[in-house]
């Protein structure tokens, strides 16, 4: 693996496809939008299973002096590991899903995919501040481009919105970096993450930040572009902005304004909290009341992101962790509720709720798969909401109890609305003809949703292989924090080990002794721990 | 300095201005069967004149050694770097012109004049020779050459109509214009008792009098209305729409790049030691032409009309390095300079492709309806271009909006450069309009024509200077403006 640019790689691959797209018919862009992502998650794997786990923060680094004023730096940690993982996994789904319902203008359709890959691994990998920008930024002119030229009928209104909203905010940011770049003297992201900024300007910095993140998340009241967005965008469209672009603004938040300024994050959690707290509630009985499908997704994921600004400004191990997971989670789960919208979409080109009803019996395995994302969107044990929520919101009950208690409606929230478009969706009788003339899932849509349910199950049951990775950055980044961690309200206080175990025996004999007390031993430990 | 150095310094000056005289008599009597040919000998000469200062650019030439005829002239690397930019705006200026006058929208006069390339040669010789002004005198000198000729070059289709008032109100205004800086210049004069750069720059020193500060303001006024800066912009959408488009293409390339040359010269090199008197001016006016350029598109159908806000837009933008009053900040405005007019040249060629079978041009929004259906290679160019001149990464308009925000905030003007960058947001509203027209509206059926091979050039060319490749020309183009900006400050 050394000296081979494999992060750089990641990003040729997909940009020589979308190129090639450009200029080809519609049958060969699908294949060559689809081969290109497959290289790139073949390469994605090969870069997780050489990933050293425990070995040096900065893995990969790659560095070339190609442009004057900024740098191009790459390098990845756990945290960057794991969210390109993620983007990669989700591009091949993407084309598939995009395989029949696009018709029109198919190798633009495909070129923009293959670019936003090419911009979301770059932004994971950046070692540069305004190398970051430029890839993080860069994502709107293909994004627009997908929801105006091949969204719904309201498509120019959403890409107005998506591209304002999301531009403004990201403009104050780019100030912000300037002077940081000034003040600190290098642009170099991991230098930044260390260097002490000001307490005063960091509360400025923290809040232009926030500016562009709090849209990217998107944060309650900042999220009014993303319903629209989803509404409008063509399905594939949407699994990349819940799944990827969503991710970037928490990302954000545990690359930049969690490490650079970690004392106006601790100023500034009240701001993040009350905002999160009135997201969780307001938009999960907003996305009770939708009759759009893709609304009430989109919905429900304001609400999910919430639990991951609530996690990370926890300040603490479990919150950051539990904030990574849901992201990874929700990555997975919208995006395949998304898809599961999509495959009914295609065959009866309706989002409304009531159009639908009873698909379990026509579409029985779709059914099954609709089931369990339904129930990892919701939190069920064994999935992998429920992993990352749990986390998430034992972090900040370490923190805020009201916080943790008020968040934790989220989730009876969400099964609510979650289990209720299960109801009217998969259930009941079959009120509309045409829906139950509907066939069940072609092989097609069997490969795109077969690796997701994977996916959510091998993250619901083991989680370890995903928090593994990311152990060591977050034990750094909150080892960073630790000074500037506000106290929390409950009040933690370590009890004395028991003397024995609760069931140890009092007569044993003499050869068993010593493995005894080590069991012991380690069982007091584990009570203490 | 003896007389054979000062002519060596303006040589190219002298080729073009032979190259113009002997053109001009070409055209005299071969008339307009010659007019090819001038253009295209017109064009030789801007090339050749481009070659000659080739090894000044690369060297630098500075200090003494660049005043010429006893310090009328300073053709140091800062001159070199804009005239290298003039000439090659001129040479693309000739180079879309014949097949737009040969076409219908010349109206009943086809083909091209061969006054045109002439036009643009003494054009060329007046910007070269504004920005090497060293004096009031021969800064007056080129830019009355250079207004002269635009003004009859925004009237050259004699019948016309919108063409003639073009040309008519450019006059006028530009007039006034003249009258105002040369007030200014008497009042300095009167103030400080020369007209030479260093001299009034000797007598502006300490506390400034009332009269010596209405001569500043003045000639900044006048200045201001030549590179079309809010509130002296008014004349700009109406030439740029009544105008012939190779002609407005010209005006928002080399006659910008010219007087934006002269002006930071002269706030540097005369008003440097008070800097107090005028960044404040100067900054207003950049913010005010952010955000009217960016107001005034955005109800505009006519696209000509939205290339002329778009380059008072621009020019905010450009005078937000001037105002940073510092070497980083003039650099940044000469970067900036330069993707400017390679994203302006593109959007008028890409303009001028854009025609209908029997061509006539294209101009309202209307008409470039689903362009990406039926034109698919223009409106990707354009789509290129808009979302450059918006600034977003990853084309090259971010990074020229990058070295000015840069140097905005290295100097400590952060509140003054987060309101500039978010009015900047206003102005990326039409552009990605233009975006949504191209790629979002269905075409309207139009049949389009074919276009020629000169066109497809320039814009490949400068459609790849604008992608992400032109960010490998950004560490020699820095070199190059650092030392232009650098030789600004020598003086001081």
């Amino acid at each position: 693996m050394e000296g081979l640019p494999i992060l750089s790689l990641m990003m040729c691959v997909p940009l020589a496809g979308a190129i090639a797209c450009l200029f080809s018919g519609a049958a060969a862009a699908r294949w060559i939008a689809l081969g290109a992502t497959l290289v790139t998650l073949v390469l994605g794997i090969v870069l997780w299973t050489n990933y050293d786990i425990g070995g040096p923060q900065w893995q990969f680094p790659e560095e070339a002096n190609l442009f004057a004023g900024f740098s191009y730096k790459l390098a990845i940690d756990g945290i960057a590991l794991m969210l390109i993982m993620l983007s990669v996994f989700l591009m091949p789904v993407c084309i598939l899903a995009s395989w029949e319902s696009v018709t029109k203008r198919v190798g633009e359709y495909m070129a923009a995919f293959l670019f936003m890959e090419v911009l979301m691994i770059g932004t994971f990998a950046a070692q540069d501040l305004f190398l970051f920008y430029v890839f993080f930024e860069a994502g709107l002119i293909p994004m627009y481009l997908i929801i105006g030229v091949w969204g719904g009928d309201n498509r120019i209104y959403a890409s107005y919105k998506f591209f304002l909203y999301t531009l403004l905010g990201s403009v104050l940011m780019l100030i912000a970096m300037f002077w940081m770049k000034a003040e600190a003297g290098t642009s170099d992201i991991p230098t930044l993450m260390e260097y002490g900024f000001p307490k005063a300007a960091q509360t400025w910095l923290w809040l232009a930040f926030f500016a562009s993140f709090a849209v990217k998340v998107p944060m309650w009241p900042l999220h009014t572009w993303l319903p629209d967005a989803h509404v409008q965008a063509p399905t594939a469209g949407s699994v990349i902005l819940a799944g990827v672009l969503l991710k970037l603004g928490g990302y954000g938040f545990i690359r930049f304004s969690l490490p650079m300024f970690p004392e106006a994050s601790a100023q500034f959690a009240w701001l993040v909290f009350a905002l999160s707290m009135v997201a969780v509630v307001y938009t999960s009985l907003v996305a009770l009341v939708q009759a759009d499908m893709k609304k009430l997704i989109a919905y429900s994921s304001v609400a999910h992101m919430a639990i991951v600004t609530v996690g990370l400004f926890a300040f603490n191990v479990q919150g950051l962790e539990g904030a990574m997971i849901v992201m990874l989670s929700h990555g997975i789960v919208s995006g395949a509720l998304f898809l599961c919208v999509g495959v009914i979409y295609d065959r009866l080109h309706t989002r409304e709720i009531a159009r639908y009803g009873g698909l379990a019996i026509n579409m029985p395995y779709y059914a099954l798969f609709f089931l369990l994302f339904t129930m990892a969107s919701i939190g069920l044990p064994g999935t992998s909401g429920f992993v990352g929520e749990f986390l998430s919101l034992a972090g900040i009950y370490e923190t805020s109890s009201l916080v943790a208690l008020i968040c934790t409606t989220g989730i009876i929230l969400g099964a609510a609305y979650m289990l209720y478009l299960y109801r009217r969706v998969a259930f009941g009788g079959q009120a509309n003809a045409d829906a139950a003339a509907m066939p069940d899932i072609s092989a097609r849509e069997w490969i795109m949703m077969a690796p997701l349910g994977l996916a959510v199950l091998w993250m619901g049951v083991y989680p370890e292989s995903f928090l593994a990775p990311m152990r060591k950055d977050i034990a750094t980044l909150d080892a960073r924090l630790a000074a500037a961690a506000p106290a929390g309200d409950a009040r933690l206080v370590p009890g004395t080990p028991r003397e024995k175990a609760a069931n140890a025996l009092e007569h044993h004999g003499a050869g068993e002794g010593a493995g005894h007390e080590g069991m012991e031993h380690d069982s007091a430990r584990e009570g203490a721990h | 300095m003896d007389f054979a150095a000062s002519f060596a310094l303006v040589l190219p000056e002298l080729v073009l201005t032979g190259a113009g005289l002997a053109l001009l008599l070409v055209a005299a009597w071969g008339g307009d069967k010659a007019a090819r040919m001038v253009a295209i000998a017109a064009a030789a000469a801007l090339f050749a004149a481009g070659i000659l200062i080739v090894p000044g650019l690369h060297l630098g030439t500075d200090g003494p050694a660049s005043l010429a005829f006893g310090g009328l002239l300073k053709v140091d690397s800062y001159a070199l770097f804009a005239k290298a930019l003039i000439y090659l705006a001129a040479i693309a200026a000739l180079v879309i012109a014949p097949s737009f006058f040969a076409s219908p929208a010349a109206g009943t006069e086809r083909g091209m004049r061969a006054e045109y390339p002439v036009l643009i040669l003494f054009s060329s010789v007046g910007m070269g020779l504004m920005v090497s002004a060293n004096d009031f005198m021969s800064l007056y000198l080129g830019l009355e050459l250079t207004s002269l000729s635009s003004y009859v070059l925004a009237a050259i289709l004699r019948r016309d109509t919108r063409s003639g008032e073009a040309g008519l109100k450019y006059f006028v205004l530009g007039a006034l214009a003249s009258g105002i800086l040369l007030y200014g210049i008497s009042l300095l004069y009167g103030f400080t008792g020369g007209t030479a750069f260093e001299a009034v720059r000797a007598g502006l020193t300490g506390q400034m009098g009332t009269g010596a500060l209405f001569g500043v303001i003045f000639v900044l006024s006048g200045l201001a209305f030549k590179i079309s800066a809010v509130p002296f912009h008014m004349w700009t959408p109406d030439v740029y729409e009544g105008a012939p488009t190779p002609v407005t293409a010209f005006f928002a390339t080399a006659p910008k790049v010219a007087a934006v040359g002269l002006t930071a010269r002269v706030v540097f090199e005369v008003f440097g030691g008070q800097v107090g008197a005028w960044q404040q001016i100067v900054m207003f006016m950049a913010l005010a032409s952010i955000v009217f350029g960016a107001l005034g598109a955005i109800g505009q159908e006519n696209l000509k009309r939205l290339l002329a806000y778009s380059s008072i837009n621009n020019i905010g933008f450009i005078l937000l390095g001037l105002a940073v009053a510092n070497a980083d900040g003039a650099s940044a405005m000469l970067v900036y300079l330069f993707i400017y007019v390679a994203m302006s040249i593109g959007c008028f060629a890409a303009l001028l492709m854009l025609r209908d079978e029997e061509g006539n041009l294209y101009e309202t929004f209307t008409d470039i309806r689903g362009l990406s259906v039926t034109r698919p290679a223009i409106a990707w160019a354009l789509l290129i271009f808009m979302f450059s001149l918006a600034g977003i990464p990853p084309l090259l308009g971010f990074y020229a909006k990058f070295v000015i925000f840069q140097a905005t905030i290295e100097a400590g003007l952060v509140a003054f450069g987060a309101i500039a960058i978010a009015a900047s947001v206003i102005g990326a509203f039409y552009y990605i309009k233009f975006v949504k027209v191209m790629f979002f509206d269905e075409p309207v059926g139009v049949v389009t024509g074919k276009s020629e091979a000169s066109h497809w050039t320039l814009l490949f060319l400068t459609a790849a200077i604008v992608s992400p490749l032109g960010y490998l020309l950004t560490p020699s183009l820095t070199d190059l403006a650092d030392r232009a900006a650098a030789s600004l400050f020598l003086a001081v």
